[in-house]
């Protein structure tokens, strides 16, 4: 079969699982937070640095949660209701019963 | 992120099977039907029209799961008023689930493309000319019809149902990035080698089998394209969103999540 062959063409399936990247990627931001905020790596930042720095993943996490809700709020209100589509459908019915009756259709 | 261009890496050339003439693509469409009896005629009257309308070379194989309200009667007087070289019975004994009846219908199925859709007049045979336009102009090896995107919608949903479906599938576009705006749709057209082989792949069920294919394509490289479609919820017949489906929904997107 042809499509056997094409096989050996692709690339192999990436390893990390997308759970594994997020964890990664959370761990990574943490821990730089972490580094930063605790000043662990001996470097001291001044102190209005830290001020913003220590609530950042809050201010994030809000953030995040308000795109995810003026996302879906405005896809919502844009999600389009095809109303020409349920019209044209209905129409297409009649039409369709009719031929099939002609052609010996029993319904 | 859902507006992100499906389109995963360049075509392969060895993408067309050689020296195969585009004039003699051949479409089969996979019906899996379960009590229509209401529906099937009128969708395969609409998908003959389509296809003759544009030309194209076509067969509808009918996978009726031993529908007790006589679809299959339906689907004989079909196949006398269309020939049995356009309409195809193959039937089987009792429900035994989307995946196993692509699988069945593939089987027979003489084209070089699948089309799979739903019986129930959701999806409408009209956009098929576009799936096709739409795979040849970037040589895809899936098409996907979308609700999501351009001129895609729906008919027929409440604000609490849309307010799902766009909830359900911005979580989905967050965790598995899939490279596709519509996962939970079943209106695709797919090169049978490629649907042969993303089947095989597959493990799940009803909502997230749909998803899964589209994230298994993903892994292995296939592109994209996609189509907006507009969806008319079921004319005839009960719709079905409960909270079962949501369960199962989240089960599957948190498995898809943690395995690919």
């Amino acid at each position: 079969m042809d499509w056997a062959e094409g096989e050996s063409v692709r690339s192999p399936e990436p390893t990390m699982t997308k759970l594994a990247q997020w964890l990664w990627a959370l761990a990574l931001l943490g821990s730089a937070w972490a580094a930063l905020t605790t000043g662990a790596l001996g470097l001291e930042l001044p102190s209005s640095c830290r001020e913003v720095l220590w609530p950042l993943p809050a201010y994030l996490l809000v953030s995040a949660g308000c795109y995810a809700l003026g996302t879906v709020g405005y896809r919502v209100a844009t999600f389009h209701d095809c109303e020409d589509a349920a019209r044209e459908l209905q129409s297409q019915i009649q039409e369709a019963r009719a031929d099939l009756s002609r052609r010996g259709m029993r319904f | 992120m859902a507006s992100k261009e499906a389109r995963r890496t360049p075509p392969k050339s060895r993408r067309r099977p050689e020296g195969r003439d585009p004039r003699q693509d051949k479409y089969s469409v996979l019906l899996p039907t379960y009590n229509e009896r209401e529906n099937l005629p009128l969708i395969v009257w609409l998908l003959v029209k389509s296809f003759s309308e544009s030309e194209i070379n076509y067969e509808i194989i009918i996978i009726d799961d031993g529908s007790p309200d006589g679809t299959r009667d339906v689907a004989e007087q079909l196949e006398k008023i269309y020939g049995s070289d356009r309409i195809l019975l193959r039937p089987r004994e009792k429900k035994l689930g989307l995946g196993t009846a692509y699988i069945h219908g593939m089987k027979h199925a003489t084209g070089n493309y699948i089309i799979i859709m739903d019986a129930d007049l959701s999806h409408h045979p009209k956009f098929i000319p576009e799936f096709i336009r739409k795979q040849k102009e970037g040589n895809f090896d899936i098409v996907s019809g979308t609700r999501y995107k351009g001129n895609g919608g729906v008919y027929g949903w409440d604000l609490k149902r849309k307010l799902i479906s766009r909830g359900a599938n911005f979580i989905t576009q967050i965790l598995l990035r899939p490279g596709a705006s519509d996962l939970t749709g079943s209106f695709r057209l797919y090169r049978k080698e490629v649907l042969q082989k993303l089947i095989e792949k597959c493990v799940s069920k009803g909502y997230v089998f749909q998803m899964e294919m589209i994230v298994r394509a993903r892994q292995l490289n296939y592109s994209v394209g996609e189509v907006p479609i507009s969806f008319v919820d079921r004319v005839y017949g009960e719709s079905k969103l409960g909270g079962n489906e949501i369960v199962s929904f989240l089960k599957g997107l948190l498995t898809l999540f943690a395995t690919t």
